[in-house]
């Protein structure tokens, strides 16, 4: 059993409570994103009606509340992933838009035709298109690493793959299979090849206690609605010595030194990269968010997750074996709560109305992982994913809704 | 709160688990049109012979994959029009392309204007298309079944031109 108090937990999420056709919701879709805990919506309440001003500018008190707020919440992201210094971390809207970052600002700086950029078979596409867009501006070369039948990375060729590369930009885990990726092996590999070494760490970090510095990356980009926090607001750690050697990224108020009318200089060290009024309050639902994981534990978190994925791929095989694929690693070591399969003659989408009418929510669909989804030779998949708040019950009303559908389009 | 059964009509999952004019036609005559639905992965294929001579749809085809509702609407849409005039054709699309952007509220019957709708679908006997209209209360649903009538209007635009 679970060290986690899952019941208390679920009384902290408010949305839980709701009824939809007089069934309990029963949330399975936190890899797309996570409901929100009281105290994230808390934090940000009482920012807003007490503590709110625009930051980095006013003298007066509440501008240096707030002010003090945001930059506490960035050393509270730094803190949670063991970031070296809180000045690593830039704020951003989310993971894809710190993944273009580097595509637009480190990668238009260093690359040139011909260079190499190494992704993955199960990159999500916020880790696909911007060395796409690259790819066609820039004439740089992408190659992909192939996957294993048990859908973990196959290795066999890296050394050739990674020969000549500059970036390799990895998925920590896979949205859709659930698959870890070992970062630090990779890294190493990449560094002997002089490649640099992007993690997109979204679907990772709010599952599994992150240490970057462990992983020996470049970059890490990752969210914060996945965690629990507010939408509209992510991460991009970097080391302080390439970000400096980095041109800026968007250009505006906050992010300059100075400005004159026959040019301007950046400013320091992550407000370089931070051009315009940031999403304050929602960095401090971030870093809310944080604490409260936090406060749980994180390898309380992870033994739960472990443990309950188990117990879905373990129903999901039992009760519909036959019918029903799952696409993924079946250990449960090797993997996160995003568990995706598809019913033998039932598309995705009737799966997922179906489901509906139980108040069960799963994703359906391509999981903005169409190179994965050609892989796999799938047009969609189901995806029920797991977070601190769901419970063995709730797999049980899944499997039980799933048997629903599958009576119901009974062939 | 609409109910699993506003979707899902017999006569829908009739059509799914037994589609009609499943195959292929020779290229040309026949003019032959994908349609995709991105967000799904839904799919289809349209195979659209006309008679030159009587502008009438003188065989058509369907193949393609994707969820119940995309899959059912073409395969009723190719019973619908095959052996239709053009003309006909032409106005069937703009009927249930009506059908399907009604508001909710008309369906109940509490609706204040159906007069455009009305216009559309004066004279146009529907038949077992009707049974489609419970997808405008889920409206995520509606273009997985506008789909293949998006698909079939390109074809017959397409078969028009090149008569023309």
């Amino acid at each position: 059993m679970s060290r986690l108090d899952v019941a208390r937990i679920k009384r902290d999420f408010p949305l839980l409570e709701r009824e939809i056709n007089g069934k309990r919701v029963v949330y399975l879709d936190s890899a797309s994103s996570a409901q929100k805990p009281v105290a994230v919506l808390d934090a940000m309440d009482d920012a807003y009606r007490n503590h709110y001003a625009n930051i980095h500018r006013g003298v007066y008190t509440i501008a240096e509340e707030a002010t003090a707020a945001f930059e506490k919440a960035r050393a509270t992201v730094a803190r949670f992933v063991n970031a070296p210094r809180a000045e690593e971390i830039i704020f951003t809207r989310n993971a894809t838009e710190s993944i273009n970052l580097v595509a637009y600002s480190w990668a238009r700086a260093n690359l040139r035709p011909g260079d190499v950029v190494v992704l993955s078979h199960m990159e999500h596409h916020a880790n696909v298109v911007p060395w796409h867009m690259l790819a066609a501006e820039r004439d740089i070369e992408l190659r992909w690493i192939p996957l294993t039948d048990d859908y973990g990375l196959d290795l066999t060729n890296l050394d050739a793959i990674l020969d000549g590369a500059r970036l390799l930009a990895i998925s920590a885990m896979s949205n859709v299979l659930g698959t870890i990726n070992e970062i630090r092996p990779l890294a190493d590999a990449a560094h002997r090849h002089g490649a640099l070494v992007l993690v997109d760490a979204c679907q990772y970090v709010p599952h599994v206690a992150t240490d970057l510095q462990h992983w020996d990356a470049d970059f890490v980009a990752f969210s914060s609605h996945k965690l629990c926090g507010p939408t509209g607001i992510g991460a991009l750690w970097s080391r302080v010595e390439l970000l400096e050697a980095m041109p800026p990224f968007l250009g505006g108020g906050e992010m300059i030194r100075d400005v004159r009318l026959d040019g301007f200089t950046t400013n320091d060290v992550p407000w370089k990269f931070e051009a315009g009024t940031p999403a304050i309050v929602e960095a401090v639902g971030f870093a809310a968010a944080i604490d409260y994981v936090t406060a749980i534990g994180m390898d309380a978190v992870r033994e739960h997750e472990v443990s309950l994925t188990g117990y879905m791929l373990a129903a999901l095989r039992e009760r519909f074996e036959g019918s029903l694929t799952i696409y993924g690693p079946t250990d449960v070591q090797r993997r996160g709560g995003a568990v995706s399969f598809l019913f033998e003659g039932i598309h995705a989408h009737d799966i997922s109305q179906v489901l509906d009418e139980d108040a069960v929510c799963v994703r359906a669909g391509h999981h903005c992982a169409k190179p994965l989804m050609r892989w796999l030779g799938v047009p969609a998949t189901t995806r029920a994913s797991l977070y601190i708040y769901n419970d063995e019950a709730d797999v049980d009303a899944l499997v039980e809704a799933l048997a629903k559908a599958q009576k119901f389009f009974a062939v | 709160m609409p109910g699993l059964e506003d979707l899902y009509r017999e006569i829908i999952l009739d059509h799914y688990r037994s589609p009609r004019n499943r195959g292929e036609l020779p290229v040309p005559p026949a003019h032959k049109v994908e349609g995709f639905n991105p967000l799904c992965g839904d799919e289809v294929v349209l195979y659209l012979d006309v008679d030159p001579e009587t502008e009438t749809v003188r065989d058509v085809k369907i193949a393609g994959q994707g969820c119940s509702i995309s899959q059912a609407s073409t395969s009723m849409m190719s019973a619908a029009v095959k052996g239709k005039p053009l003309a006909e054709v032409r106005k069937l699309i703009r009927a249930f392309k009506a059908l399907m952007s009604i508001h909710e509220s008309k369906l109940e019957g509490d609706g204040d204007d159906g007069t455009d709708l009305a216009a559309e679908l004066a004279g146009v006997q529907l038949g077992d298309l009707e049974a489609l209209q419970g997808v405008v209360k889920f409206p995520v649903r509606i273009k997985c079944a506008t789909l293949a009538w998006n698909t079939l209007q390109q074809a017959v635009d397409e078969s028009a031109q090149a008569q023309a």
